[in-house]
């Protein structure tokens, strides 16, 4: 017995009288024709194609915000400042005395003092209160010191300790750390990491729903070309083949067009960003997707389109049999 | 080429397809399976070409045992055995050469021997101008005939045909038996049922008879005693 199955499979087995770059022809003819078979009905291959871009152009698309605002949170990692609101009864002239002896502490990089009629004078060209400021008696706003630290005392608890003496000035009504947004910014943004990660779970695990559920409609629709296969000696390997290339082309058509549609979002985004980064003075730019972040979009939706059309073609190809 | 030893076929619910049914058919040889519908004429083919396999008892197909050939052993079998049907089972979104050609893609031929031996074998049943075609375009008897095409086309040493003139009036019965004559000529193994007793009659070849799930008369046997 052994021995006949051992002959058999030495007379007709493909692998042992193909040629290697036969083998590779194949499976190129098969990707080709299933690539093929997509194209002639453009209309459904391309609402799937959408709806599984849809689904990788959500998390790839925060992903890639993610990104851009911890950069722009890593600008300010470094500039740490603490502001002094100083008392109202604070006059300018106190101010400025006690900008120039801040000036003198050796944690102390730099001082910049914002006087009350400074203050006064940007409140009244940016906020469009003109005419109420105008009507005050007396000027409602204090002075305020923005103190940057030397680099060595920017970390946090230096920081905190150069805040605590600062706090002790009599002119100093209220001293604020920035660092602390700072840092309360980065636990947010690594919440948001987290919950970019798990959305991203999900939608992965639709997006191999929808290629299983095409697949499976696809081998109900061939179900006579499967069964004639099986009939004249088509082993399951073949039979597949076509199928698993489907998932896989489903799957990089979605990259494609998640990255599409993170492109165009981005564009569209651009201009309205750019102008709030000029109001805050800053020169930010928000930053697309780079050729690495690309090529694991494509290969990860290739993937997902593959194992989705594996676990289709698994589960109903066998019950699929000639009678 | 083609052996049952006491083969019983039991379906579930206990319909018996086949019972201690035993036969041998030597290489060569071409043997006229007959019967009424539900004798088990069809269960018959089934076990050999392994769509359904034998309750009890065993069935040897080229020295291979079928009992106990694995599962991802049954396509290499059926590569070895040539199956033609009553409803042709062609593919109707390909053309007549893709039909034909399928035995020899799925073993990975080249393209260029399975264009050979497509052509060979449909110039063989008459075909070769309409390879181009539709199965849908031609006539009954013209789909049988690709389907005999796409049987042979791999040159398998058994051939099963399940009711191949069932459809067919007389003259095209005739031309279909005469192609398997010629495959016969060159040493393939033909297994062919059909009811058309006049038609058989005439061919004088041995006949196999089920008769209730039981083979009720082998002309071969006769013969001899």
């Amino acid at each position: 017995m052994r021995r006949s199955r051992k002959k058999l499979s030495a007379r007709i087995s493909p692998r042992s009288s193909l040629r290697m770059d036969v083998w590779l022809m194949r499976h190129l003819q098969v990707a080709l024709a299933s690539l093929g078979r997509l194209i002639r009905t453009p209309l459904s291959s391309l609402m799937t194609t959408l709806v599984i871009g849809i689904a990788l152009a959500l998390p790839a698309g925060l992903y890639l915000l993610l990104g851009n605002v911890q950069t722009l949170s890593g600008n300010w990692d470094g500039a740490a400042s603490i502001s002094l609101f100083l008392k109202q009864e604070t006059s300018d002239k106190q101010a400025r005395q006690l900008t120039s002896r801040l000036q003198n502490d050796p944690a102390i990089n730099q001082v910049k003092l914002i006087s009350r009629t400074e203050a006064l004078e940007e409140f009244r060209q940016l906020s469009g209160f003109a005419g109420v400021l105008d009507s005050l008696d007396e000027n409602p706003l204090p002075s305020l010191l923005i103190v940057e630290p030397t680099a060595q005392h920017a970390e946090p608890v230096p920081a905190e300790a150069l805040l605590a003496r600062l706090r002790q000035n009599s002119e100093v009504e209220f001293a604020q750390l920035d660092l602390q947004w700072v840092r309360r910014f980065h636990a947010i943004t690594r919440i948001a990491q987290r919950g970019v990660i798990i959305l991203a779970s999900l939608l992965g695990l639709s997006v191999l729903l929808i290629v299983g559920n095409t697949i499976r409609l696809e081998i109900q629709n061939r179900h006579a070309e499967i069964e004639i296969t099986k009939l004249i000696g088509g082993t399951n390997a073949f039979i597949r083949r076509p199928f698993l290339y489907n998932g896989a082309w489903y799957g990089l058509f979605g990259g494609i067009s998640a990255w599409l549609m993170v492109t165009v979002s981005l564009l569209l985004l651009d201009n309205p960003i750019e102008q709030l980064a000029g109001l805050y003075q800053s020169g930010f730019q928000l930053s697309g997707i780079g050729f690495s972040t690309l090529l694991m979009l494509l290969g990860g939706s290739t993937l997902l389109g593959l194992a989705g059309s594996w676990i289709a073609v698994g589960r109903h190809l066998n019950e699929i049999e000639p009678s | 080429m083609i052996h049952f030893d006491n083969v019983t076929k039991r379906y579930p619910g206990g319909h018996e397809g086949l019972s201690n049914v035993s036969f041998h058919i030597e290489p060569g040889e071409m043997v006229f399976l007959t019967g009424h519908s539900g004798a088990g004429k069809s269960t018959l083919l089934k076990l050999i070409g392994l769509l359904e396999r034998s309750t009890r008892g065993q069935v040897r197909v080229a020295g291979r045992n079928l009992t106990r050939l694995g599962r991802g052993q049954i396509p290499y079998h059926r590569r070895e055995v040539g199956m033609i049907f009553q409803d042709h089972r062609l593919l109707y979104d390909r053309t007549v050469f893709d039909n034909v050609a399928m035995p020899l893609v799925v073993a990975g031929l080249g393209h260029i021997e399975i264009g050979r031996r497509v052509r060979a074998a449909l110039d063989k049943v008459g075909l070769l101008s309409k390879e181009k075609n539709l199965p849908i375009t031609l006539s009954g008897g013209e789909q049988q005939r690709v389907g005999i095409a796409r049987a042979v086309v791999s040159k398998p040493p058994v051939v099963l045909a399940d009711e191949p003139t069932g459809n067919l009036d007389p003259a095209l019965s005739r031309e279909i038996m005469s192609l398997f004559e010629q495959f016969n000529d060159v040493g393939v193994t033909l297994l062919i049922a059909t009811h058309d007793l006049e038609l058989i009659s005439r061919m004088n070849r041995r006949i196999l008879v089920l008769e209730k799930s039981r083979l009720a008369r082998d002309s071969a046997a006769e013969v001899m005693t």
